[in-house]
């Protein structure tokens, strides 16, 4: 199990130096000009000064190079410097955000932990919801509550965020007025009526973004536990007189797992892309929004990061899902 | 002695599209969903040369008309039967903006749909049939599969919408732009199952033969292995229809989609955002056309899923 582990880690490296590759030169091909805003009276060759201090004057690979240095050893010296105290990083250059002139990884940190709280949350919650809807449909094929369940995976899966955001603020925040309809995120818990607050504002983009979690889960499940339903194990596992409840939560599930394990991970990308726009809506400040200010405001540095923690995160949960798989199946551990 | 005059066949032999369509006849919901997207793809085609207003005409006298069914409930709400779905706040009518509108989505859908399955077919016939580039070509398609799609996509659209404005026109320009990096970002679960399927067939015995009578690779591609993939390649055009409509209507969503004065469903919403209180029909209608379409084109997906299965099929 540990060398399949460290197997699947290597093997994301050159995935992630493939991604910032694309990344890098999306941005370089990209015909835009960053002294495009400067004012037409400054001279020639201070614009090319300028180009200069912003580093834009060497060739693309040593910029590609000096890049990767930046994010991949100057940065985790930054935060082991701010950890533990240290002074690795003293005098290093990071990078730098064209718009406020500040390190762009300052502004991440800020703000990645709203991202990662709603979405980590709106997942577990939409997993939850899913499992027992998918099982149990399964279960009792074509029955009533199979067929809802259907009918409701097919909207959720149907209805795009940017449409139930609108409708659930209407509804719950303009309507009935339970829950906020803006995310306040200088809101700080320190007692029970504090995190109630916390609890409804969450409320709302959470349920956007499981709402597409649960169906497109769900379906997998059901998908899944339909396969192994008619298996001969469970007739077997059935035969010996095993309790229904043994066989279908214990034999049945653990198979079923297998590709809906995969499925949770692989849909992180799209989770990630659900996130950008519930934080346009709701007005989460977490990094969907800051990417989006960045791209109006031509803010080369921030974007090239920002994308890249996207990938950072959608390739960490994909390991996480290849060794969870591993140790699921043992077929694939041993290949 | 036994007749030998009386074998002929009892039932005339049926091809495989007859089969297909009696079953997907008894799947409810894709039939529906087919004659929905049916409907609505000629609603958006046809539209405009029955309901000729134009959707660009800015009448500021008639603006913020309420739809016609609003009068039902509500008698001094202002509405004009020459407006039925109502007039947003620069009085450019509801209805011809709705088919407009559609006419784009629906436009950038198929295109990109189409797109999507051209690149994901070849590159999995290609990974399925020539085992050396089997390897490299999964390999990239992992990798694509952990870009992070919709950042990259907006990363793209602003970055390149000037160039491409320039030289085909405002219009143009981005649905070209669109359409190619809906395509470029989408086509890996094709070639994924296309590879798949064509491995499978590529050990049965009619593709031997026709080796053996010297069939060259591009007619073996051609005439023996396409045929035999157009059911998952049908499956996921459907998937992706629905895929591309809703990404077209995020971009448009998040303003980087096509230019203001261009009605796209996507944009009609998040234009009627700012007064959903006040006029809550203009995010309902777009939102629900959105909705609507994507919803048939999943049912009828699902319905194919089963039709085209030759195990489920005569159940």
């Amino acid at each position: 199990m540990l060398t399949f582990t460290i197997r699947r880690l290597i093997l994301s490296v050159p995935t992630l130096l493939f991604i910032s590759l694309v990344i890098f030169l999306l941005l370089e091909l990209a015909p835009g000009d960053p002294m495009a805003q400067v004012p037409l009276t400054v001279p020639p060759e201070v614009k090319e000064k300028m180009r200069e201090a912003l580093g834009l004057g060497q060739p693309m690979h040593i910029r590609f190079w000096k890049w990767l240095v930046q994010f991949f050893w100057i940065e985790p010296q930054v935060m082991i410097d701010h950890f533990f105290g240290t002074t690795y990083a003293v005098g290093d250059l990071r990078v730098i955000s064209w718009q406020t002139r500040s390190p762009v990884m300052d502004t991440v940190v800020q703000r990645i932990p709203q991202t990662l709280w709603v979405v980590g949350t709106a997942y577990i919650v939409g997993i939850l919801i899913a499992l027992p809807i998918g099982i149990y449909s399964a279960y009792r094929q074509y029955s009533v509550f199979d067929q809802c369940g259907t009918f409701i995976t097919m909207i959720g899966f149907s209805i795009p965020p940017f449409f139930t955001g609108p409708l659930l603020i209407v509804v719950f925040s303009v309507q009935l007025g339970w829950f906020p309809f803006i995310y306040d995120t200088t809101h700080v818990v320190d007692d029970w009526d504090s995190f109630t607050y916390q609890l409804r504002q969450m409320i709302l983009p959470v349920m956007v973004l499981a709402l597409q979690t649960t169906a497109q889960i769900s379906r997998y499940m059901r998908a899944s536990m339909l396969d192994n339903l008619n298996q001969d194990y469970v007739r077997t596992a059935r035969a010996k007189g095993l309790s229904e409840s043994v066989v279908v939560m214990v034999h049945v599930l653990r198979n079923s797992m297998i590709p809906v394990v995969t499925v949770i991970a692989l849909g992180m990308p799209a989770i990630f892309g659900g996130a950008i726009i519930t934080e346009q809506v709701f007005s989460v400040n977490g990094i969907g929004s800051q990417l989006i200010t960045a791209l109006f405001a031509n803010d080369l540095p921030t974007v090239q990061t920002l994308t890249f923690i996207f990938a950072m995160l959608i390739v960490f949960f994909n390991l996480i899902a290849d060794i969870l798989y591993g140790l699921l199946d043992p077929r694939i551990r041993y290949d | 002695m036994t007749d030998l005059s009386n074998q002929t066949p009892l039932a005339p032999p049926r091809s495989q599209w007859l089969n297909v369509w009696d079953q997907l006849k008894k799947h409810k919901g894709a039939l529906l969903g087919g004659g929905f997207l049916l409907f609505i793809t000629l609603a958006v085609l046809l539209g405009p040369f029955v309901w000729t207003l134009d959707p660009q005409t800015i009448d500021y006298r008639s603006r913020d008309f309420r739809p016609i069914y609003h009068a039902l409930f509500d008698a001094d709400a202002k509405t004009a039967w020459g407006n039925p779905l109502g007039t947003d706040q620069l009085g450019r009518d509801g209805l011809a903006n709705l088919l407009a509108g559609g006419r784009t989505s629906m436009a950038v859908g198929w295109a990109a749909m189409l797109l999507t399955l051209f690149i994901g077919t070849m590159i999995g016939v290609i990974a399925g049939y020539f085992k050396k580039l089997d390897g490299p070509l999964m390999r990239m398609t992992d990798l694509f599969l952990s870009l992070p799609i919709l950042p990259l996509l907006l990363v793209a659209v602003t970055l390149f919408r000037e160039p491409l404005r320039a030289s085909f026109g405002p219009e143009g320009g981005m649905f070209i732009l669109i359409v190619a990096i809906i395509g470029i970002t989408s086509w890996m679960p094709t070639a994924r199952i296309v590879r798949g399927d064509v491995l499978a067939l590529k050990e049965r015995e009619f593709v031997l033969a026709a080796r053996s009578i010297g069939t060259r690779p591009g007619a073996m591609i051609w005439r023996h292995l396409l045929p035999n993939v157009i059911s998952p390649i049908m499956v996921s055009a459907t998937l992706g229809l629905a895929a591309a409509i809703i990404t077209e209507s995020a971009l448009s969503f998040l303003g980087v989609g096509f230019p203001s004065d261009f009605p796209t469903w996507g944009k009609m919403l998040a234009d009627a955002v700012q007064r959903m209180e006040e006029f809550p029909e203009r995010v309902m209608l777009p939102g629900l056309a959105i909705s609507l379409t994507v919803l048939s084109v999943n049912y009828l997906g699902d319905g194919l899923r089963d039709a085209l299965d030759p195990r489920i099929r005569g159940r």
